[in-house]
């Protein structure tokens, strides 16, 4: 059976070697679906730190991808419009900036997510999967409501924000900065599940009772990863929003959320390049299942109920011929 | 603002929350008695509004309509029961919300492919278009108060059949113990599709009705299926009384935020700020509603203790 590191490397590799290869073909297009399929699994592994180690089915986690989406949304829109975003007493001008778009979309996921995650993690179970599911929702109607960015229409970005030093509106640097905060992330996600606390956070997800026993707050933990996991969802929903130059409600839509978490186990559940693989099968079957067939998404359920029925695991779960954890 | 207006938006608030009743009861019956949490039963909703508007146009009579919604949902809930969900019920959460959104999937695709992409319609049947004069002067559409009507029966047919008859004994023996019913010689397995099948006729029955009032088109059953999951939070999971409670109160915050949150804030906004945040908080209120009960009641208003 093939390790788990062995797959790692082969997947990034794989996945930087597709964008390289387009660059050699010429072929733009191709160069888009990998920077997509990079967010997407930039996104999926941010799940994975709540839904793989944590234990906790999260069903709203495109409220953080949303967000994020938003917060490059909100600020571009003043940037290019010259109008100031008006908080009260605070006038804060708009933004081009790639890092200083990041920082607003990490900080504000998180505070959302600290804020979810103190409602709905005094629950746990079904009612966890409800409520998270309910708060996405919210934030989909509040989005179609407030008509200043756009309402259902969403909000169109003429010119993709400026990363210091870099060319972003050529694909591959482009696709150079979203490879390499995936990459980034991957290695949090690493040292995260190796750390004392991925270790207390894994334990708490399998007998609480143990956890609190030996003096550490399992909701406490819950709580931390949570707010981890959202910060670098929205982190990946601002990428989105730059590579489609456009924003609208559907970034919080509960399609979405389900989706990552489609893409977590198709790929593997709690592993390391789970989310990647997934990302890249999604939107791999996306482009040629939707060439063939308007009705793609038939084949991907069926596709799904296979692997929920009997594939436990995922494609990681099968290469490598472990378990994986359960959730 | 007169009172016709505030009783006319009393009355739509109870009509869409009895409607909610009919989606909840049966996702609430679902995950009391199997412990499965089913995310396809929106899906039976739209099935039934589907069967409801397929006949209708063939037919023209609304009676033979809604028995084909309650027909083909119970059916649509069988099928599913005995090829996928029975596999699930010991299965992880996880693995239950992931195979029934693939059923999802598979549901609207599988609608648009028959059906296409544009909406049907199910008209009002004659005998219940028009209005009726409510005692205080209050002109009121009749289709809608039958509706409301027909959802309090309901409600009061599951308390009669989860009360005072065998099969609700079972049903709620089932609840308690699983084992100890099957040891006593309940086929176990025969009940839970009945109950599957009886919480997809009422999701069908739901979908017909509000067919009737709104388009039947694909997707119709995913936001309704989101506003019973907040419906039973509220309510307390397994609890049909919580559900009956909590959908009344999802319809009522609902339906009156919407129209009275904008004229709230015109007492101290400019108007077309006041109709902006209005209508924005308007659309968050039972949420924020859930999130007050979750504070105060973990485990919803009749849950039992988690």
């Amino acid at each position: 059976m093939i390790p788990e590191r062995l797959i790692t490397v082969a997947v990034l590799a794989g996945l930087a070697g597709v964008a390289l290869w387009a660059l050699a073909m010429d072929t733009p297009f191709t160069i888009t679906l990998a920077t997509r399929a990079a967010i997407f699994a930039l996104a999926a592994v941010g799940l994975n730190i709540a839904l793989g180690i944590g234990g906790l089915v999260s069903l709203g986690h495109a409220v953080f991808f949303g967000l994020g989406g938003y917060a490059m949304g909100i600020l571009a829109y003043h940037a290019q419009t010259y109008t100031t975003l008006d908080l009260g007493p605070l006038s804060i001008a708009g933004s081009k900036s790639m890092p200083l778009i990041w920082l607003v979309a990490v900080v504000a996921s998180a505070l959302a997510a600290l804020l979810i995650g103190l409602l709905s993690l005094r629950t746990s179970g079904v009612y966890f999967i409800m409520i998270t599911l309910a708060f996405g929702q919210m934030f989909y109607y509040f989005a179609i409501s407030w008509s200043t960015y756009g309402g259902e229409d969403g909000l169109s970005i003429y010119v993709r924000n400026g990363f210091p030093g870099l060319n972003t509106l050529d694909p591959i640097q482009f696709f150079g900065l979203c490879f390499v905060l995936l990459c980034l992330a991957l290695l949090v996600f690493a040292r995260l599940r190796a750390a004392p606390f991925g270790l207390a956070l894994n334990a708490a997800r399998q007998v609480p009772a143990r956890v609190e026993t030996v003096g550490l707050s399992p909701l406490r933990l819950k709580l931390v990863a949570f707010v981890i996991s959202g910060a670098i969802t929205g982190l990946a929903g601002a990428l989105f929003a730059d590579l489609n130059r456009f924003v609208s409600p559907t970034m919080f839509s509960w399609q979405l959320s389900g989706e990552l978490i489609v893409l977590i186990v198709i790929g593997g559940v709690g592993r390391l390049t789970g989310p990647v693989i997934g990302a890249c099968l999604f939107v791999l079957l996306e482009h040629w299942l939707g060439a063939m067939t308007e009705f793609w998404h038939v084949w991907l359920g069926v596709i799904l109920l296979g692997i929920v029925l009997f594939a436990r695991g995922g494609i990681v779960g099968l290469l490598t011929g472990k378990a994986g954890p359960h959730v | 603002m007169s009172g016709i207006l505030i009783a006319e938006q009393i009355l739509n608030g109870l009509q869409s929350g009895v409607m909610l009743f009919l989606m909840a009861a049966g996702l609430t019956l679902i995950f009391g008695v199997m412990g499965l949490i089913n995310l396809a039963h929106g899906s039976l909703y739209m099935v039934g509004a589907f069967a409801a508007a397929w006949v209708a146009g063939a037919t023209g009579s609304f009676g033979l309509a809604l028995i084909a919604a309650l027909a083909g949902a119970a059916l649509a809930g069988v099928l599913i029961e005995v090829l996928v969900i029975r596999r699930l019920y010991r299965a992880a959460h996880l693995d239950q919300v992931l195979a029934t959104f693939a059923l999802i999937l598979i549901f609207s695709e599988g609608t648009r492919y028959v059906f296409g992409s544009f909406p049907l319609f199910l008209d009002v049947p004659g005998a219940l278009s028009g209005p009726v004069t409510l005692p205080g002067g209050i002109q009121y559409p009749l289709y809608r108060l039958t509706l409301i009507g027909v959802g309090l029966l309901v409600a009061l047919f599951l308390w009669w059949l989860t009360a005072r008859t065998r099969i609700g004994i079972q049903i709620r023996a089932g609840e308690n113990d699983r084992e100890m019913i099957a040891a006593l010689g309940v086929d176990i397995s025969k009940l839970y599709t009945l109950v599957f099948a009886l919480g997809a006729a009422l999701a069908g029955l739901a979908g017909a009705f509000v067919g009737a009032i709104q388009s039947v088109q694909v997707g119709m059953g995913e936001p309704v299926l989101i506003l019973a999951f907040v419906v039973i939070v509220i309510g307390g999971i397994g609890s049909i009384k919580g559900a009956f409670v909590g959908a009344l109160l999802v319809g009522l915050t609902d339906t009156l935020g919407g129209i009275f949150l904008p004229q709230v804030f015109k007492l101290f906004m400019a108007p077309d700020v006041a109709t902006q945040t209005g209508s924005a908080l308007a659309s968050m209120a039972i949420y924020i509603v859930m999130s007050l009960v979750l504070i105060w009641r973990p485990s919803g208003l009749f849950g039992a203790r988690a």
